[in-house]
């Protein structure tokens, strides 16, 4: 597999942060980031921290992975509804599929996404897993 | 050792693994008694986690606690001996994460088990002295034991971050530190090597006690304290035997270990080992009452802090999950898929 360095980088924070745009006039909110609102066709948008929190919208077990995944597999992967509204594409991690559902709540968290061999860089971003029950 | 400025911890966060392996399992595989084992079982990291996913949510739980804006942190500074990367710190990407960048110091420490002590001893200085308002150190680790050797039965992953502050803020009041080292060769690991090496029973004596007590020792005698006059005492926690051993030398009494003994249960954290157990004590403690943590890593040497927890404790203290919750999260895996998380199977 290529390891495109420069591309990774320039996705970092969108990858570790779960940053989108809130728009200033009529307060809609984006994922991904973009520079014309949607809703309104404003372009006075500012940054807005997603919460992190959501439920699953769909699912699916990946068995066969993409070259590079397969450290993990088998995995789940999810579009995730976010508290704020919008959906996302995500793998969910430290799960037990037979109790994955629709609507199941879920909290991302920063987990390994892939690593390009033994000495490549090894690319971080945000999954997805069940709320950590409290005690 | 004091602060020019009056300081404590604002925020603190732990995070363990939920993968958890049973010692007699190991046992098991190894032909040995399932009966006579160091700890009952031990965390594991799931095939997606190493020390820095673990430091970012340990960054995150105590943020959340500390409440502050991440950008007035002058350091993120994590100590462990799991790196990912031999040579890139794991401090960015934590720093990058929680949005502390750009203007911060971050760094990775070294000191075997006492990494995240040294850190924290590090971010007291730092804040103590008036060069950053806020320093969050972090101990974490995701430990590997050569199969079959005795430390495979213990060598686990978990970790706990720590942010540094004002006193006026301050969920535990800091009162005095101390670090004690010596030049001793217990336990090692050389350059592109998978696992250490130790010198067995060298480790007892010479080493983990002779640190931890000095230590303990030289801190009371400059703050005129006994170790019995604190409510609460961490040590470091390679297993169950030598913190109680410790405690019983420096005239401890067991019930006030129990509260931050947590090895049992997960296993040795290394960096993390003592400060999830000062976690796990801040979960439980009250106002006004006191705490000696006490750190060992091998090379050799310990630190020791003092604290008195205030009043802010029970405000923060549910702002993020705590330690219990992650323990009692586990899913029970077998020898085999250890070995494949761990990496142990070499193709
Ligand atoms: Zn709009």
């Amino acid at each position: 597999m290529p390891s495109s360095v420069p591309r990774h980088w320039r996705e970092n924070i969108k990858r570790y942060r779960l940053l989108g745009t809130k728009c200033a006039s009529c307060g809609t909110i984006h994922y991904p980031r973009r520079t014309v609102c949607p809703s309104c066709k404003a372009r006075e948008l500012e940054e807005y921290q997603f919460k992190g929190s959501g439920k699953i919208y769909s699912y699916t077990i990946i068995r066969s992975p993409p070259e590079g995944y397969e450290f993990c597999k088998p995995y789940a992967a999810a579009l995730i509804e976010l508290e704020e509204g919008e959906i996302v594409t995500a793998q969910l991690t430290d799960c037990n599929f037979d109790d994955l559902e629709i609507g199941m709540p879920v909290e991302s968290v920063i987990r390994r996404m892939f690593a390009y061999g033994e000495s490549g860089i090894i690319v971080y971003g945000y999954k997805f897993r069940p709320i950590l029950p409290r005690m | 050792m004091k602060t020019i400025k009056d300081v404590g911890i604002v925020g603190y966060g732990a995070y363990v693994p939920m993968y958890r392996i049973k010692n007699s399992d190991i046992a098991r595989v190894w032909g040995n008694d399932p009966v006579r084992v160091p700890v009952k079982e031990k965390s594991v990291p799931g095939p997606d986690e190493d020390a820095c996913t673990i430091a970012c949510e340990a960054a995150k739980n105590s943020l959340l606690r500390a409440g502050i804006d991440p950008h007035s942190l002058g350091a993120v500074w994590v100590g462990t001996e799991s790196k990912p990367y031999a040579v890139k710190p794991t401090a960015t990407i934590v720093a990058e994460v929680i949005g502390a960048t750009p203007a911060i110091n971050a760094a990775d420490w070294e000191f075997a088990c006492k990494a995240g002590t040294e850190a924290l001893q590090g971010a007291f200085g730092y804040v103590g002295s008036g060069m950053a308002p806020y320093a969050l150190a972090i101990g974490v680790d995701t430990a590997q034991g050569q199969p079959a050797d005795a430390l495979e039965y213990t060598a686990a992953a978990g970790g706990a971050g720590f942010i540094v502050g004002p006193a006026e803020e301050s969920l535990a009041h800091y009162e005095g530190s101390y670090s004690f080292v010596t030049d001793t060769p217990d336990f090692w690991r050389r350059q592109h090597e998978h696992y250490p090496k130790h010198a067995s029973r060298f480790t007892g004596t010479p080493a983990y006690f002779y640190h931890v007590t000095n230590a303990t020792r030289r801190m009371c005698d400059e703050l005129g304290k006994e170790p019995n006059d604190y409510d609460y005492v961490i040590f470091h926690q390679p297993n169950t035997k030598f913190p109680m051993a410790a405690a019983k030398m420096l005239g401890v009494d067991k019930e006030k270990v129990i509260p931050g003994l947590i090895s049992p249960y997960i296993g040795n954290t290394y960096a993390g080992s003592s400060l999830v157990g000062l976690a796990a004590v801040f979960d439980v403690a009250s106002p006004g009452e006191s705490v000696l943590c006490v750190s060992y890593g091998s090379g050799a040497g310990s630190d020791v802090f003092s604290f008195t927890v205030t009043e802010k404790i029970t405000e923060v203290r549910d702002k993020a999950p705590n330690l219990k919750s992650y323990v009692g999260r586990r899913l029970e895996i077998d020898y085999a898929t250890y070995a494949r998380y761990r990496g142990k199977i070499r193709m």
